[in-house]
């Protein structure tokens, strides 16, 4: 820790910030403590985002490690700090029978849609109309 | 020049040249959020130094950057503390918490001034120091914590501690002394302070270094 950064661990630092699928829960893998997953809010009101990760002994220096990398430009007005080991992931969603009617895009409405723009007459007010 | 723009040229050579320092471990800090969060601090101190230099050159009727760049490396008013190249994390963040407690000290002091600029200045860089204090502190918990680091920190503070003396005058350095006891745990031994004005070798390096691209390009050009 107290010597220059090996060049293998600078990388596993760098890729630590996309966590992959399956990977909640495990440790960084260059011994340097816990991934902490930060999440930011842009204005007071809106929803916290994801905004990456930092890796850092105990809480204390991640909250200065957050406060420097998604802060410190005042881009941010709250921030999240969870622990990745805290987080449940789920990654698989069996879809054996492809019902595709559950989604929107399941669901051819062009056509339709044009057809009921004709009897409205609204036709040319659609986006795009001149290219169809 | 009056006491007022040799105090604020002090701080201000203070903060600039530890900014520089602080700056060298961009890059190769031990690990990638400490060069991020150090690199931060090092440009903190870079910007409270411009802020001071333009109150002194609002009253010496000149610029920030001719305080900063223009001046002959004897002209500087820093403390050693922050002149001595120690490219070494113990001794960085020894340097970087005694500096810090150091700078506490003479902030709450000049928080107190009548002067309102300098107050409000002062009050101003203060928000910042907090979270650079939050960090020295951090990392000297850490270091005490081990053998190992305690022994290391311990060291380059014994090296370092004349220095940091250095920094604050007479009336402010007995307050130094005892909060560095108290962190530490330990008495601190009795030694003459290296003074503003007695510059380090590698000031003159640094001054090479800092002030080459200001140099090189005429007076007045425009970037």
């Amino acid at each position: 820790m107290l010597g220059a950064r090996a060049p293998e661990e600078s990388a596993a630092s760098e890729s630590s910030a996309v966590p992959e699928a399956g990977s909640a829960g495990r440790e960084a893998s260059h011994g340097q403590g816990t991934i902490f997953e930060v999440f930011r809010q842009e204005r007071k009101g809106q929803p916290f985002q994801h905004a990456g990760s930092v890796t850092a002994p105990d809480e204390a220096f991640a909250e200065i490690y957050a406060r420097e990398q998604y802060a410190r430009r005042q881009e941010s007005v709250a921030l999240w700090l969870v622990p990745r080991d805290a987080l449940h992931e789920i990654d698989e969603f069996p879809d054996e029978f492809e019902m595709k009617y559950r989604r929107v895009d399941g669901y051819s409405i062009k056509a339709r849609l044009a057809e009921a723009r004709e009897r409205a007459g609204t036709l040319d007010m659609a986006p795009g109309a001149t290219s169809e | 020049m009056s006491d007022r723009t040799d105090l604020l040229l002090a701080i201000a050579d203070d903060e600039l040249i530890l900014g520089w320092r602080n700056s060298e471990w961009t890059g190769i800090a031990p690990f990638l959020e400490e060069d991020v969060a150090f690199s931060s601090i090092a440009q903190n101190e870079i910007g409270h130094a411009r802020a001071l230099y333009e109150l002194a050159a609002a009253e010496l009727g000149t610029t920030a950057d001719e305080l900063a760049f223009d001046r002959e490396p004897g002209e500087y008013r820093s403390a050693p503390l922050v002149e001595l190249r120690r490219l070494e994390w113990a001794r960085t963040i020894a340097r970087h918490w005694l500096y810090e407690t150091a700078d506490e000290i003479r902030l709450d002091a000049l928080k107190a001034s009548d002067d309102p600029d300098i107050a409000g200045l002062a009050a101003k860089m203060d928000r910042e120091e907090t979270y650079h204090r939050m960090h020295a502190e951090m990392w000297v918990d850490r270091l005490l914590a081990t053998d190992e680091g305690r022994t290391r920190l311990i060291e380059a503070i014994d090296e370092l501690w004349p220095y940091a003396l250095g920094v604050l005058d007479d009336e402010l350095r007995p307050e130094l002394v005892a909060r560095a006891q108290e962190k530490l745990g330990r008495t601190l031994p009795d030694v003459e302070p290296v003074p503003r004005g007695a510059h380090e070798a590698e000031l003159g390096e640094l001054w090479e270094e800092m002030t080459m691209v200001r140099r090189s390009a005429p007076a007045g050009a425009q970037w």
